[in-house]
């Protein structure tokens, strides 16, 4: 079952998506293809409203595209799956679940609560140091904790591919330095295939090994950079200082075309 | 152990807790002197001949006609009644209401379709349906408790439908990223996320309650304290309706203070941020 080397792990072709709405149809994804090979993390940027995170709901298998196909590994998607784990904008921890409950809420979803993935939990809260708050509510930790426990909640159902959806938006600019430098920690050492989408540009270039750039709606790739930096360990941190940075800020920056 | 802990604390805090305190303090005392002033003047007037106490009734007077019910027997015979056809009226009430609540939320298709009739059931009177419960259920308790019901019934069900209607989009994104069903998304969002707004209905609903089986004794009954209520104002015995007020009023403040209990109990970690 080992994936060859030139075989992807996501595989985006010809995709469109229109929305129905009751004063007419609104085309949101005109033609995207993608390819993205295991172990990436890819940065999706666009303009606001271009259908960025319309085309993470259709990978997760929330919405039908209307034309064009998604395959993850060979095989199409039609319904949400445990390959794919899905981070939103905000924690959205439960107020009245305890962190462990929390980051069960998946399999108990799924009906996988077994000795083996209450083990496999527990790891990730102790690997990632939560496990001495898994008895207390959300309100009791700190941001950048409730984000690591909404990772680990997505981790706990062992996805292949994690979808961030402007996943560190809700944070203040401090603690989302932190975070961010913390969850790409999380994903590499896991070993995840990661697909980001963000308005952010720094932050998309500190973290991935590809930036794909949007056009406006009806949005299609408008350009593909692969970000190599020279640093000797790659965090999102030392991203930052690498010297090829501001090239690529400014290149995308560019490549947007904001107008105000 | 508690002088270290005195020890601790800074002059400036110790002057909050300390103001804080007498605050809490004055509002009691406030609180209760209100009353007694009340009382007192009213006992005043009446015994003075300020006011006829035969139209009035004197805090006097109704202390002793709570003795001589006591002394019958019938006291705790009359609130029991209205008390248990209360309790009934309000827990029907609520649990009705969220089942129907349920129902509509689970189906958008119902929901639309039974909006103008709540709407229309809502505005209604209920107490206008009174003489046609009577002529269904009997003259009896069962008419009262329907009175209750159909008070509570329509305003739970648009309180709870609407708390579950405006779940947060996103957290039911969540469960459905995890590929949860209808059912999964209720038990486990829907539902545990609303049950500050289902404990608050069940608030309006003591109230909602009362309204409804007083009218309820008052159209048909032979007893509980709604007709203590309209006997006494028959005969003229303003001494047995007041004392019934004050009577119903304790009962009221107690039931709607175990709600409160029941809330606290209930709803400790659903701080929404």
């Amino acid at each position: 079952m080992k994936d060859s080397a030139i075989s992807y792990i996501v595989e985006i072709q010809n995709l469109g998506m229109n929305y129905q709405s009751p004063n007419g149809e609104i085309p949101a994804i005109d033609n995207i293809t993608l390819n993205i090979s295991k172990g990436e993390f890819i940065c999706i940027v666009g303009p606001s409203g271009c259908g960025k995170s319309t085309l993470l709901s259709i990978i997760a298998g929330l919405l039908k595209p209307s034309r064009g196909s998604i395959r993850i590994n060979g095989s199409c998607v039609s319904d949400t799956s445990a390959e794919v784990g899905y981070m939103l904008q905000k924690d959205y921890l439960f107020e009245w679940r305890t962190i462990l409950q929390n980051v069960m809420l998946g399999l108990e979803i799924k009906k996988g609560i077994s000795k083996k993935s209450r083990e496999y939990v527990h790891n990730l809260l102790d690997t990632y140091g939560l496990i001495e708050f898994k008895d207390k509510y959300p309100s009791q930790l700190s941001g950048g904790m409730r984000q690591r426990a909404a990772l680990i909640r997505t981790l706990a159902l062992n996805p292949q591919i994690l979808l961030l959806d402007e996943a560190f938006s809700a944070l203040d600019y401090q603690t989302r330095l932190a975070v961010t430098d913390d969850i790409y920690s999380i994903i590499k050492k896991e070993n995840k295939t990661a697909i980001m989408v963000t308005h952010d540009i720094a932050e998309s270039i500190s973290m991935a090994d590809r930036v794909v750039v949007l056009t406006n709606r009806p949005t299609t790739v408008k350009s593909i950079y692969d970000i190599l930096l020279t640093c000797d360990v790659r965090t999102p941190f030392t991203s930052r200082e690498a010297p090829e940075f501001r090239h690529f800020f400014n290149t995308i920056w560019k490549e947007l075309d904001v107008h105000v | 152990m508690s002088k270290s802990k005195e020890l601790n604390i800074s002059s400036e805090r110790l002057e909050y807790l300390n103001s804080m305190r007498i605050r809490r303090i004055s509002t009691t005392v406030t609180q209760i002197f209100i009353l007694l002033v009340f009382f007192i003047l009213w006992e005043f007037l009446a015994r003075f001949g300020f006011i006829d106490p035969f139209i009035t009734s004197q805090p006097t007077r109704i202390v002793k006609t709570i003795i001589n019910l006591y002394n019958e027997g019938q006291l705790f015979h009359h609130i029991a009644v209205t008390c248990l056809e209360t309790f009934t009226g309000f827990l029907s009430g609520t649990i009705l209401g969220t089942v129907i609540a349920v129902i509509l939320w689970w189906s958008e298709f119902l929901s639309e379709v039974s909006e103008p009739y709540l709407v229309v059931l809502n505005s209604l009177p209920k107490i206008a349906l009174g003489p046609i419960f009577i002529v269904w259920f009997g003259a009896g308790t069962t008419s009262i408790i329907v009175i209750a019901l159909a008070v509570s019934l329509i305003v739970t069900i648009l309180e709870v439908l609407n708390g579950f209607s405006s779940t947060d989009e996103e957290q039911i994104k969540l469960l459905k990223t995890f590929g949860a069903n209808r059912l999964q998304t209720f038990t486990k969002v829907v539902f545990p996320s609303n049950l500050p707004v289902i404990i608050n209905s069940l608030k309006i609903n003591v109230g909602l309650s009362w309204v409804g089986v007083i009218v309820g004794e008052f159209l048909v009954s032979k007893a509980g304290l709604g007709y203590l209520i309209v006997y006494g104002g028959q005969v003229f015995r303003l001494d047995l309706v007041m004392a019934s007020v004050v009577i119903l009023c304790i009962a009221a403040g107690l039931m709607y203070k175990a709600v409160v209990i029941l809330q606290k109990l209930l709803v400790k970690n659903h701080t929404k941020i």
